[in-house]
């Protein structure tokens, strides 16, 4: 599963220890690698530094506008909602990884196919969807108040935000566990069973302690994605810090104090990739066999509890998938229907935008990864592996924070590139190059050395042997790595809101103009399009995920 | 390196050199930042491209963001014009040197009142604080003398305001301004003290009052009057605070050019157009804001603006937001 390789590979990446204390070698630092590693990885930490000084500049009055209740608060309540929603998606995660992999639920193809699609709704679609079913003036509330129920319970605040962020990442839970389900052993699970342990017993003791680096995995992902989400949080009016970060960015005239908030949340992701580090370590996991072992468990017989099963998942993809499409799809009938905006003409040029700078920032983005990814791989270096790991921070940063730091620093150091294309494209690739890098070292890490020590002793050179040998095997990794960073680009909203050159609009930035200004009728068609791309780009990398899989 | 890849390579490099000309690169060429929303200003920014061939690129945000950016960018910022819905924001780049005076020609067709006194900027439309009430929850009689009296055990929970909303800000601004800050951060504790409701904006504060939620919501004159040309019969009427209280105060939005800007003369021929007849005709009609020149009369539904006995306020004084921000979440106002 590259998909998944490639949120593990992240967090592995991390959590090596380099290899074997050597000294910095003089040659490192001259090889055309090194460098261009050294200068990926400082174009993608300079902006952060700047960040840092602009923080600064506030001096002690920071510290007290930190320790304020009211922010502590805001802490305590990115923390919550960072853990609820880790939780929630890992046991959603979890019972539909286990009810399709490895029980004989009916429709099961559908739900294989169908369990992962929420990912491709931008969360912050989602919860504009939601708002307009649950809210105060929602569809539900519409129907049920002649039947005397004044007041459904509000979607405003934590229980809103939970259930929408959590309803749209539990596959970042699923998708590592399937794939950890389907490469297990059985035997093991045999052998509990024919020593008495009863089916229960044998899940709490033999398999699920050997799902728990992918479930790890799936967790921290969720709780880095719920910590640097900004839309759902904003539109559901929960006090995180990337609302608070942007109440501070849109509405005071002194951006110190935004700053000095997303110095907090770069710190409280960092925390949490060290946290997942120190547990990882303690969990390795470890298979008898080789990971040839294909062969799968016999089915278990859910019988009467198929039932509750199909209810669970029927009900998880209706307020996953079919709820908000539905949502979506009947503002685009109204907009369609109305005839009175030139709908096309209107989102012909964001639509075209969205496309080419995804397309061009994944390009870009593939092209600096690959060596990135060979230098990793270079067990001698620790330089480079240090570099790789470096690079690897963006990815745990929000894009609102990259966002304010680029804009910080391209303002007072590069007005000649402040609000281009390439500081967009910069803000872009230091949140998404390690998705790049993880898909390409995964599909190194594939790559057998023979075929590279054949290529050397026929007396290739080294960087021949990169390019003529290496390049195409790993090739489906590159493009799977391309097709991920395109998906996140197309879907990507506060970095775009900051970064984009005046007048560059997409189709993020036009559904949240549109819902901003309460007209919902022109979110339904530009939403629609997102979802259709990014549900191809990631049925793409599913389905080739799928078919090495079996390979 | 395979020809595949070289392929994808040059179409990589030629995107990316093409990209940048998506972007319109001409002399005759303004850049606006503004805080007015997209849908109100395009069509007349539009209008005056079309008119004069000179090209305009609008970034839009908030009031507040778009004057925070113009700070931050310094020296930088490529901005020829800033449009505010509030004149704080424009007393605020006023006040940090960032505004170029404007000429005579342009300043005397718009009241005094309505412009900077050091010249730096001017009111494109004017907007009027007021208290818009649900006829059949309130009496006309029973209305209060004083936006202070809506703190009162009579009105408890029975208000709505946008804390969020800029002109609702820039309006504790001008109560800070006109009483004090005490008395301000008296006024909104015992407002909120008093379960004043709070909504995301004006326009979901009117709802509330047009649904009987609240009996009444502070918000500013012009998003009624959309409402009541779908149905005009609707139970609201705006209520204009009397003798200069300072609930009805009236602020404008308004325009000024930013210093680093390399384009002033077509800079003021934006304004000029923006304070020109069609432009002014654009705001009565279409926002039902209060045109600012002489000559263009506003909806016949409004009260002129000269009947309303609106508090004497100099609006540049309004620049200090972030003691008003500081004051409204202190008071719990602001999340």
């Amino acid at each position: 599963m590259h998909y998944t390789d490639a949120i593990r590979q992240q967090t592995r990446r991390l959590r090596e220890h380099s290899p074997a204390q050597r000294r910095l070698r003089a040659a490192d630092l001259r090889s055309p690698l090194h460098i261009f590693a050294a200068v990926i990885v400082s174009l993608s930490l300079l902006p952060l530094g700047y960040l840092f000084l602009r923080a600064t500049q506030a001096g002690t009055d920071s510290i007290a506008f930190l320790l304020s209740g009211r922010m502590l608060g805001v802490l305590a309540n990115s923390l919550k909602l960072a853990a609820a929603v880790a939780l929630s998606a890992t046991v959603l995660g979890l019972l539909v990884a286990w009810l399709t992999t490895r029980t004989d639920i009916p429709l099961r193809r559908l739900w294989l196919v169908s369990g992962p699609l929420p990912l491709a709704i931008p969360s912050f679609i989602g919860a504009i969807a939601y708002i307009a079913l649950l809210g105060p003036r929602g569809v539900i509330q519409q129907a049920l108040s002649p039947l005397g129920i004044q007041e459904l319970p509000s979607i405003y605040g934590f229980p809103g935000v939970w259930l929408v962020i959590t309803l749209f990442t539990y596959p970042y839970v699923l998708l590592p566990v399937r794939a950890a389900l389907l490469r297990l052993d059985p035997a093991q699970e045999e052998t509990a069973r024919s020593l008495g342990h009863s089916r229960w017993s044998v899940f709490w003791r033999v398999t699920l302690p050997q799902l728990r680096p992918a479930i790890g995995t799936g967790m921290l992902f969720t709780a880095l994605y719920t910590l640097s989400d900004f839309g759902a949080v904003a539109l559901l009016r929960y006090n995180t810090f990337t609302r608070a970060i942007f109440q501070q960015y849109t509405s005071s005239f002194d951006r110190t104090r935004a700053a000095v908030l997303a110095l907090v949340l770069v710190a409280l992701a960092l925390t949490l990739i060290t946290l997942e580090r120190r547990l990882a370590s303690s969990l390795r996991n470890y298979r008898a066999g080789g990971s040839s072992t294909l062969r799968q468990p016999p089915l278990v017989r859910l019988g009467w509890w198929r039932f509750p099963a199909l209810v669970f998942l029927a009900a998880l993809i209706g307020l996953g998938l079919i709820a908000p499409l539905a949502v979506l799809a009947s503002w685009a009938a109204q907009a369609i229907h109305s005839g009175a905006n030139p709908l096309y003409s209107a989102l012909a040029r964001p639509a075209a935008n969205t496309a080419v700078i995804s397309a061009v920032t994944a390009v870009l983005v593939s092209l600096t990864g690959l060596p990135l990814a060979l230098l990793a791989r270079q067990q001698w270096s620790p330089l480079g592996s240090w570099l790789v790991r470096l690079a690897y921070l963006g990815n745990s940063l929000p894009g609102l924070v990259i966002a304010l730091a680029l804009v910080f620093f391209a303002a007072s150091y590069l007005p000649g590139l402040y609000q281009t294309f390439p500081i967009l494209i910069l803000g872009y690739a230091i949140r998404f190059l390690p998705l790049s890098i993880g898909a390409t070292q995964s599909a190194l890490a594939q790559v057998n050395p023979c075929y590279e020590e054949a290529g050397r002793s026929l007396g290739l050179p080294g960087w021949q042997v990169n390019v003529r040998v290496t390049l195409p095997l790993v090739r489906p990794g590159i493009l799977g790595g391309a097709a991920l960073v395109f998906l996140n680009v197309a879907k990507e909203l506060p970095a775009t809101l900051l970064l984009a050159p005046t007048g560059f609009k997409t189709l993020t930035t036009q559904i949240w103009s549109a819902q901003n200004e309460a007209q919902m009728s022109q979110v339904g068609v530009p939403a629609l399009l997102l979802i259709a791309t990014s549900a191809l780009a990631l049925s793409l990398i599913l389905a080739r995920d799928r078919g090495s899989e079996a390979g | 390196m395979s020809r595949k890849s070289a392929l994808i390579l040059s179409l990589a490099l030629l995107a990316t050199a093409t990209l940048p000309s998506l972007a319109q690169d001409s002399s005759e060429h303004l850049v606006v930042y503004s805080g007015r929303s997209e849908g109100l200003i395009a069509p007349l920014l539009e209008q005056f491209v079309t008119e004069t061939g000179i090209t305009v690129d609008v970034r839009y945000g908030s009031t507040a963001e778009m004057a925070a950016t113009i700070l931050e960018e310094g020296e930088n910022s490529p901005a020829d014009l800033f449009i505010a819905q509030d004149a704080g924001a424009l007393g605020a780049l006023a006040a940090a040197g960032r505004l170029l005076p404007l000429p005579s020609d342009i300043l005397e067709r718009v009241p005094a009142a309505y412009r900077s006194p050091q010249n730096l900027w001017i009111g494109l439309s004017g907007r009027a604080r007021v208290l818009a009430y649900n006829t059949t929850l309130v009496n006309e009689a029973t209305l209060p003398a004083s936006i202070l009296d809506l703190a009162s055990e009579a009105w408890a929970g029975r208000v709505g305001w946008a804390p969020t909303n800029g002109s609702f800000q820039a309006h504790i601004t001008a109560l800070r301004v006109l009483l004090g800050d005490d008395a301000t951060r008296n006024w909104l504790a015992a407002m909120q003290a008093n379960r004043t409701v709070a909504y995301d904006n004006n326009r979901a504060v009117l709802q509330a009052v047009i649904d009987g939620e609240i009996a009444a919501g502070l918000i500013n004159h012009y998003y009624l009057y959309p409402f009541l040309d779908v149905n005009p019969a609707l139970p609201v009427r705006l209520y204009y605070f009397p003798e200069g209280d300072a609930g009805s105060l009236i602020n404008v939005a308004g325009v000024g050019i930013v210093n680093t800007t390399h384009q002033p003369g077509l800079s003021q021929r934006l304004i000029l157009y923006l304070l020109g007849r069609s432009a002014q005709q654009y705001f009565a009609t279409a926002t039902y804001e209060y045109p600012l020149v002489d000559g263009v009369d506003p909806d016949p539904r409004l009260t002129p603006l000269n009947l309303i006995a609106a508090p004497v306020i100099d609006l540049s004084d309004l620049a200090d937001l972030q003691t008003t921000l500081d004051m409204l979440a202190e008071t719990g106002v602001l999340p």
